[in-house]
Parts: structure tokens; sequence; C-alpha cells
């Protein structure tokens, strides 16, 4: 089987269609291990991986250390409170240190945009990054990419809808440049103040009317707002954001039957996506959560799989 | 003191549109003559300058010396051995110190260790006690101790109230006030250019707008109290078109650009995969304000070049993008990165002689410096330059304790050969001789 001819996986923007589409299909395999009674296979026994998290973080680390444990690799995780870095060690010192120990493979969240690029030329070890600051998120890119061609069978041609604070996301980032590779079309929708400067860098068009954004899109996802995005003073109030840009039944009334909904998580409900929605029967949410083991999986192995013995 | 006499180069004096082949001949520390044919005097010691060009010697008027308080980065010591090093006589050092150089007693401090350097060093106060923007320094009994310019470098002056006194309390000693022009909040939090570049690697911005809207602020402000008004590193398009228009205007409005906003853009922070040594204050702008930097230097809005030389120490730099403190190392890459513009000619009529007066004549007339020239009488500060010579940055080869740099590895042509100061060699091959 094939595997990445690279080292790192630092973002979407950097990777092709072709590795794109290798990470996917090997994703619908380990998907399979996922749905058998004893969920292990023996393929990374004996390779050892950091889970390094300067960000809390739920479902990302749990998903990890999940994959990690279906592929027997041996993983050790280190969370930010407990970490030397409230010692004061650098980085470098820190994943250098545990690098002698053995490991092959840092999985890293940290606040900072480019952290993972600074952390990849600074060690021997693969990096897989689980998000830098509001740069990108590349597994969470690839999982609902994955969630998508699982329910439409398809990527290309389909209209995708991205709503909210797209400023400040790096799961935004990574799926408009996961998706136009895969020959999406990608929107953006929400206030003027949450969108990146320059926008059109990233190819995609911009709405500030949610209805007309959704009108005949395939896919839309909501992204979670932050709190102190309102303290920052880009918008008045989280009940004026819901009632503007909030995702509900009424705002997607014209949209498609069979139209997606998406959210990477954690949801605040009623904010930015109505429980009605998100509990609902167009609502993949959950399928994106499942997702996110198999696309982890995939990467594990198609970093480490093939490089060895 | 021995006699120098050096012979058979391209003497280029802007002060005096001086440029011939000539010989110039050193006597007790001072410029005896500069004609053609010198014999030279009996124990002279001889330069043959064939082929070189001799200028007045250069000076920076932008350096961070970080003596006292972060000796660690640099002293006054190593960042005058890296000026000499450069083909600088003399920098002015910027009063951003621990403790800040706000008191007539740390204008002392500073003079009293560059006694005997490898360059001179003039200081500048700061123009608010602590710079922090409140309360005006003793600006003139820092003039009287020695300070040549005022300036909280490195932070902007927040209150229109506070720069409006300043400008106006100095014209009374006339001495000028450097501003670093930054509205604060504006350009809160930023990391480097606000731009599609910031977008893409999701950093924070500094938008072009909070130097242009301060600089705009102290202008109007300008307008109203007379003194003078230096600009410090001026980076975009337009902060060239408001420096332009006042200049038209008839306001005495000087300003300075450094070497990296007129050769490097925020694309590089993206393709050096967030190296920190792009980070730099103000931010590494786009190509059309890199153009835009040009225009203004060519055209005379923008007077002089200056380094803005802010060393680190590795260990600073090597961190997280947002971890790392801002600025560039420049002290021993401005002329040789200046000489090459000039040698490679990509830009159109940037001239050598041209480089010559933003480095010498004009720092000297902007901050009322003694040197700047070759006139006859005038202290021994020459800086001999090779413009065939080839010159490969490299920064572990530097005298200043620093080493962060964007430009290392870079190829040019142009170099200082030797360095003179006070009719003393302070350097010779690009090595310091003490």
């Amino acid at each position: 089987m094939q595997t990445l001819r690279r080292k790192d996986i630092l973002g979407l923007e950097e990777m092709s269609a072709e590795e794109i589409t290798l990470i996917l299909e090997t994703a619908r395999s380990m998907r399979e291990i996922m749905q058998r009674k004893i969920k292990k296979v023996p393929t990374l026994r004996g390779r050892s991986v950091l889970n390094l998290f300067y960000e809390p973080s739920t479902r990302t680390k749990a998903s990890f250390e999940l994959a990690q444990k279906y592929m027997s690799s041996d993983a050790v995780s280190v969370a930010g409170s407990s970490s030397s870095l409230v010692k004061g060690e650098t980085l470098k010192d820190t994943v250098r240190n545990v690098e002698v120990m053995g490991v092959e493979c840092v999985i890293m969240r940290h606040p900072v945009s480019g952290s993972s690029h600074y952390l990849a030329r600074s060690v021997e070890a693969s990096v897989i990054n689980a998000g830098d600051g509001m740069h990108e998120h590349p597994t969470q890119g690839l999982l609902d990419m994955f969630t998508i061609w699982e329910n439409k069978g398809r990527l290309e041609e389909l209209k995708v809808v991205i709503v909210g604070d797209i400023r400040h996301s790096r799961v935004a980032r990574s799926n408009l440049w996961g998706l136009q590779k895969m020959g999406a079309e990608v929107m953006v929708a929400g206030p003027p103040t949450l969108m990146p400067p320059d926008l059109n860098v990233f190819g995609v068009k911009h709405f500030t009317d949610i209805e007309e954004a959704v009108e005949d899109a395939d896919v839309v996802m909501a992204l979670r707002l932050q709190k102190e995005r309102q303290e920052g003073g880009l918008f008045p109030s989280m009940r004026e954001y819901a009632e503007l840009y909030g995702l509900n039944a009424k705002r997607l009334a014209h949209a498609k039957e069979d139209m997606l909904i998406m959210h990477p998580g954690p949801i605040n409900r009623g904010i930015e996506l109505s429980s009605e929605l998100a509990d609902g029967p167009r609502s993949v949410v959950m399928d994106q959560v499942a997702a996110g083991v198999a696309v982890r999986m995939a990467l594990l192995y198609l970093l480490l799989g093939g490089t060895k013995e | 003191m021995k006699p120098i006499l050096i012979t058979g180069g391209r003497v280029i004096d802007p002060s005096q549109n001086f440029d011939e082949t000539a010989d110039l001949l050193i006597k007790d520390g001072i410029i005896e003559k500069v004609e053609k044919g010198i014999k030279p005097p009996s124990g002279a010691e001889v330069i043959d300058a064939d082929g070189l060009v001799v200028t007045p010697g250069l000076i920076d008027i932008h350096v961070h010396l970080r003596d006292p308080g972060q000796e660690y980065k640099e002293d006054i010591k190593s960042g005058t051995r890296a000026a000499a090093a450069g083909g600088f006589t003399a920098v002015a050092a910027m009063a951003n110190t621990s403790p800040v150089g706000d008191d007539p007693s740390m204008i002392r401090y500073v003079l009293d260790a560059a006694a005997g350097a490898s360059a001179r060093v003039y200081p500048i106060g700061a123009l608010t006690k602590g710079l922090e923007g409140k309360e005006m320094a003793e600006l003139g009994r820092m003039k009287k101790a020695g300070a040549v310019a005022f300036s909280d470098d490195g932070k902007p002056v927040s209150s229109g109230t506070m720069m409006r006194n300043a400008l106006q309390y100095s014209s009374g000693i006339s001495a000028p006030v450097i501003a670093h022009e930054e509205e604060p909040t504006l350009a809160a939090g930023g990391m480097m250019h606000e731009g599609s570049v910031s977008s893409l690697l999701g950093l924070k911005g500094m938008p072009a707008a909070a130097e242009e809207a301060m600089l705009a602020r102290d202008l109007m402000i300008f307008k109203i109290t007379g003194g003078r008004l230096h600009i410090a590193h001026v980076s975009t398009a337009g902060s060239v078109e408001l420096l332009r228009r006042a200049r038209a205007e008839g306001l005495p409005v000087t300003s300075e650009v450094t070497p990296h906003h007129l050769l490097i853009t925020d694309r590089l922070v993206k393709n050096s995969g967030y190296s920190t040594s792009t980070k730099v204050n103000p931010p590494l702008r786009t190509e059309q304000d890199r153009q835009a930097l040009w225009e203004g230097l060519l055209d005379g809005t923008i007077d002089a070049i200056a380094s803005d030389h802010a060393p680190h120490h590795t260990d600073d730099k090597d961190m997280e993008y947002d971890f790392a403190p801002f600025g560039i190392a420049g002290l021993e890459t401005t002329l040789p990165l200046m000489l090459d513009e000039v040698k490679s000619g990509r830009v159109k009529n940037f001239t050598l002689p041209m480089l010559i007066e933003k480095l010498s004549s004009a720092p000297a007339r902007i901050f009322n410096l003694p040197g700047g020239t070759l006139q006859a009488g005038s202290p021994a500060d020459l800086t001999i330059i090779d413009p065939e010579r080839t010159f490969i940055i490299n920064p572990d080869t530097w005298q200043s304790k620093s080493r962060n740099t964007p430009f290392g590895g870079r190829r040019l042509m142009g170099a200082p050969v030797y360095t003179i100061l006070g009719g003393k060699i302070t350097m010779e091959e690009g090595v310091p001789t003490e």
C-alpha cells in the first residue's frame, strides 16, 4: 500500500488532492476496523507517539488516543497544564527530551499559529498538527471531508457554506483549502468583522445574508462562536449573533432537503446552531466525531506504517 | 598617531557634492586635505584605495545597543564593534534600555561606556519618563549631558497632548523628536503586517493604517508646534504619501527607512515557514509598500537609511512565532545589502553617491551631528568601500552578540574594507582592530 511521502502533517494548504484522496481512502479501511467487535490491529506495535496538548481538548485528544490504541502503538499524552511549559521549558527542549525516549511522532495542539512548523523543523520526529492557533487544524478538515464524502459519495462540485468566525478559525482554514482542492465550491458567511482580512486570497465568496448563502448549498457548517470575540468588540452580543447569523430551522426553510448540517464542536446550542438542527435528521455532527478516529488512524498508518521494519 | 594617506580612491563626499578620484591625508586625527597627487609625509601609513571608494564615516541613526540591562543580547562594546565591522563610525542609540535612558545620568553612562569604543555613540534620550508616555523626561538636562535627540522608540506616544507638548518644548532646546508611529489599539497583539499573508498564516495583523493614522496625527500636531520631527522606520506606501504631502506643504519633517523594509516583504514570513527572523516592528509590508518606499527614498521624501539594529539572543528568537521578540539586527548587513542594490541596478537611479548621502550627510544633518563630511579640518571619520567585493552574510562571523537576520546566506556584491575613526583604523578587511 502507498504511504505519504512527507515527514509531517502541518496543514491542508500544502497538501495535494492525491494525498487527501489517499488519506480518505485509507480512512475508509480504518473505519471497518472500528466497526469490528475487537477494535485492534497490530500495525503500529512497538511504535511510540506523543500527544502534546497546550490547549484544552476533549474530542481531538480522545480521538487521537483511541486511534493510537486501535493501531497498537504506545502513546503518552501530556497536557499543557501539567507540562514543563509552566516550568519555563521551551517547546523544543520538551520535545527533544521525549524524542530521545523513543517517540517517533508528535501530535501537537498549540495556541500559537505556526508552532507546528517550528516544531517540525526543530525535531526529527514526525509532527501532526492537531490545531495551531488560528492557522490550521488539518485532521479536522480531513474528517469533515470524510464525513461529506461518505454521506454524499463525492466532494467535487458540492456547494459548501461555512458560517461564523472564519477569521479566528483554524477549522475553517483547513476546510477552505481541503474542500477546494477536492473540487468543492466553498462559501463563507458571517459578520464582516469575523472575516479574515483580504479574504479573496482563499478564493471564496463572502455572504452576510445567511439565507442567500445557504440557497442550493449541499453542506452547511457552523463554527463555534467564542465569547471572547464579543469582548474584543467584534460583534455586540451573543443574542444579536444568534438572531442575524445563527442556523435554525426557520432560516434553512428554503434550503435543500438533503443538505448536511455540520459543526466541529463543541456546540453553543441556540447560538450558532439550534438544537433542532444539531439533533435533527440532516445533522452529521456525530458522523464527524466517528470519522475523526478513522482519519487519525489513517494518518498514523500512512506516516509511520511503511517506514520501518 | 601616524598620519594616514589614502591614495587613488574614488572620493565621494555628498556634503560637498564631491565625487572624484583623489588622495586624502589624515593628520592628528583630522582630515588635512583631499587633493590629487598628495606626497606621503614621512612615517605615514599609506592605504592604496585604487578601485575603492572613500566616503565620510557612515552614521546609523537608529540602533539598539541593549546596554544597560540586556547585555546578553548586545553591549556598547560589541555593538560598536559591529558598527565598525559594518562600515559605521557612529551610531545613535535608543533609550529603551533597562533602566530606561530617561535621565542625564543614563546619558552619561552611555557616553562613558562608549569612550574608546570602536564607534562614536550618540545617545538618544527617552521622550517620556520610563517610556510610559505620561510625564516628559528631562530633555534639557539630558541634552546638556550629550543626548542628540529624544524618542520613546519601541513604543508610540499614545497621547496627542504629550506629543504636542514634547514637540513644542523640544523646540526650545533645539533637539529633534523621533516618532515611532503606531496607533496602539489598531496594532494591539499584532505579529506581522495585516493582509492576505497574515490571513493565510492565521497570525494577528498590524494594519498599515496603524502606522499611517499615528503619522497623520503627528503631522497635524507638528503644524502647530514647531520644533523638529523625525519619523523612524517608515514602512508603508500611505506613510510615504503623507510625508510627501507634508514636505510639499513645507513642513520640515524628516524620516528614515530600514534596509529590511526596502528589500523584503510579508511573503517571507510565509515562505520561511514562520521563521522568527522575519518578526519585526514595524512589520515587513507588501510589495506595493516596498516599491513606494524606494520611490520615497529616490525622490527625497525619505532622508536617510537606518538599520534599526535590534539584536536578540538566539534563544530569544528560537521560539514559537508569537513568543519571539520583534527585531532584526542590521549593523553588519545594512551597507553590503544596500551596496548590492546599487551594484545590481535593480533600482533605477539608485546611485552610490545617493546611498552614501543617505548614510552620512543626511543623518548628520537630521541630528545636527559633527560628522558626515570629508571637509578639511573635520574629525577623520571615514569608510572605505570595495564595491566589487563578494560578500556573503554569515551571522556566525558577526561582531554583534546577536544572530537575528532574515538575510543569512545572501550573496552580495560590495562591502566595507576599512573603517577609520578619528584617524584610527577601527576595522580592516571586515575585522575590528581591537
